[in-house]
């Protein structure tokens, strides 16, 4: 075992990730009223206020997923990292490089393509950190005995994708990507698209290990279909992503394909809804423990986010919702309804375990009313953003602003229940910082001591 | 229940054919699957107008081919669908919702130039396409 402090770096990645989505949440929230009032804060324009926001909820998912790595491995798989002095480093590097771009972005000084607004020259340290990431993960999980269990397989996955796909999405530098606009904007999409799976094979790695450490038994993990439904997402995030493009002029067949593959995600919904009376069985056994609460969650936002990704990846559909805020709904619904919900769990399992003493700490009112405030809120600012997207899709005049007027009842419901998404999920985020902090004190009894 | 070193082997086989596809089509989508002949090519100014459109980070409100932000109009037939003086007129005054970013005229010519390159690339929403009976469609646009 390693001295505490070496073992708990990833607590300092989730609790900077905490923040990251506290202070995340508040621009998406000033955002949501530029939208509806233009003149609202003229000084921090929405080009400014949209990348911070996407920036730093983006940053949560990655931050909260790198650290329950870099802490699960050496507290509860008995790998001692191969260099917690190389976690450390990427660990500082990404709150330099972090702040760099966010006052990149406060500066208005953008130069990179949507997503990466960001000087380009700043995701150099991103990516050498990267790599450092994956070398430490790599060598530590190589000491494991025995065959992978298959959240190994997705953390790996998601570390050599997440490297491929943000190379990727810098290829735009490449004169040859800039000859053609086609080209050029197709390999984009293609990147994002990628790069959002191999994020989700992180997030849903993380799943898959707190539903079995809470199950007690790995069952759930080293299973034949946990296997197949690992490859599936892989060859969706392969092979699915140009739903994003079906309307960019491009080869026939590269949509049809998609589409194709796409449809495979209906294995997953027919899962999901032959496992149903056995996941709320489950529930009701767990129903005490925040972490399974917040699972469960994510399973519900799964089955909605997926009907909505299947009606959208049939072009005939994509039609009519492309370039829609249903597309807005589609990202806040697995980034918020899934990603956030799964790495919520991930952070209440790590202070249930590493607080024993405090097994109903995390379990306050507060957590309770936090936790329905942000799912009821969340409920509603998704329908209006399908609701305005529906509007926005069969509107057929010709003018944007006659169109925005008409779908203005749903924006102003979206703006908000945004507010109130985010007022819950701060109360959530407070007791989780505040608890987290306390893992770190050293008045606190370290649950897995060091052998004599 | 542990796996075998059997079903080790067939989960590490499929991982690397999926990979190995994985950098096949990659390679196939950046060179023929995106070939656009039909396409001149972007010229200096253009080239300019795109990069200040980055600087600007204009994305973040309006969209191409519906990709972008939401907070203003589609741009990708901005220039065909009213006119390059229509742009101009936009970029240089703004709008209750867009600021005016108080641009010198060669960066507005450039800024213009670039929405006529794109306005050149296709049509956005396609006006004539095809669906197929399994729900997949076809454009008038796209290369053949």
């Amino acid at each position: 075992m390693m001295p505490k402090d070496d073992s708990l770096i990833g607590l300092k990645f989730m609790r900077l990730g905490i923040l990251a989505l506290a202070v995340g949440m508040f621009f998406g929230v000033i955002g949501g009223f530029q939208f509806l009032f233009p003149e609202f804060l003229r000084e921090l324009l929405f080009t400014k206020t949209r990348p911070l926001h996407v920036s730093l909820v983006v940053a949560w998912i990655f931050l909260i997923s790198i650290g329950g790595i870099y802490l699960y491995l050496p507290r509860q798989q008995n790998l001692k990292l191969w260099s917690p002095r190389a976690a450390n480093v990427h660990f500082w590097v990404f709150v330099v490089t972090g702040l760099a771009i966010l006052a990149s972005y406060l500066a208005g000084k953008f130069g990179g393509r949507e997503y990466f607004e960001y000087p380009a020259v700043l995701s150099i340290p991103i990516f050498l950190t990267w790599i450092l990431f994956g070398v430490n993960y790599f060598k530590t999980v190589s000491k494991s005995k025995g065959p992978w269990p298959v959240y190994y397989w997705m953390w790996a996955t998601g570390i050599v994708f997440f490297f491929i796909t943000f190379c990727e999405a810098y290829l735009w530098l490449i004169p040859y990507f800039r000859e053609s606009m086609i080209r050029e904007i197709i390999v984009q999409w293609k990147s994002y698209g990628a790069l959002t799976g191999s994020w989700n094979m992180l997030v849903y790695g993380t799943a898959i290990y707190v539903a079995s450490r809470i199950a007690g038994s790995e069952e759930t993990a080293t299973s034949k279909l946990a296997y197949s439904l690992f490859f599936l997402g892989l060859f969706n995030l392969i092979f699915g992503w140009a739903h994003h493009t079906y309307l960019v002029p491009s080869q026939t067949w590269i949509r049809t394909f998609a589409y194709m593959v796409s449809m495979t995600e209906l294995l997953i919904l027919g899962k999901i809804l032959w496992d149903w009376r056995a996941s709320l069985q489950t529930y009701q056994k767990h129903q005490y423990c925040n972490a399974y609460r917040f699972l469960f969650a994510a399973d519900i936002w799964i089955f909605i986010n997926l009907i909505l990704a299947l009606l959208i990846s049939v072009p005939a559909l994509n039609l009519i919702t492309h370039g829609t805020h249903i597309t807005v709904a589609h990202a806040m619904g697995s980034t918020i309804g899934i990603n956030t919900m799964i790495l919520l769990a991930s952070i209440f399992y790590v202070i249930r375990e590493e607080l024993p003493q405090h097994v109903h700490a995390g379990r306050t009112k507060q957590v309770q009313i936090g936790y329905w405030t942000a799912n009821i809120s969340l409920a509603v600012f998704f329908s209006a953003l399908v609701l305005a997207g529906l509007g926005k899709g069969l509107y057929t005049g010709g003018s944007f602003q006659d169109m925005m007027l008409q779908i203005r009842p749903f924006l102003l419901v979206f703006a908000v229940s945004g507010i109130g998404l985010m007022l819950g999920f701060w109360v959530v985020l407070w007791h989780a910082f505040r608890l987290t902090g306390e893992i770190l004190s050293p008045a606190t009894p370290d649950p897995y001591p060091e052998p004599a | 229940m542990r796996q075998s070193w059997g079903s080790v082997i067939k989960n590490r086989a499929i991982f690397s054919t999926l990979f190995v596809s994985y950098v096949f089509y990659a390679g196939y989508v950046y060179t023929a699957g995106t070939e656009a002949p039909h396409i001149a090519p972007i010229s200096d100014e253009a080239r300019h107008g795109q990069d200040l459109f980055q600087e600007h980070n204009c994305i973040a409100c309006h969209q191409f081919y519906g990709l972008g932000g939401y907070m203003g109009p589609d741009l990708t037939n901005v220039t065909s669908r009213y006119s390059p003086a229509y742009a101009r007129a936009f970029i240089m005054t703004g709008t209750p919702r867009m600021p005016n970013f108080n641009l010198p005229v060669d960066d507005v010519d450039a800024l213009v130039t670039y929405l006529e390159f794109v306005d050149s690339t296709g049509t956005y929403p396609p006006q004539n396409y095809e669906v197929t009976w399994y729900g997949t469609v076809e454009q008038e646009d796209d290369p053949q």
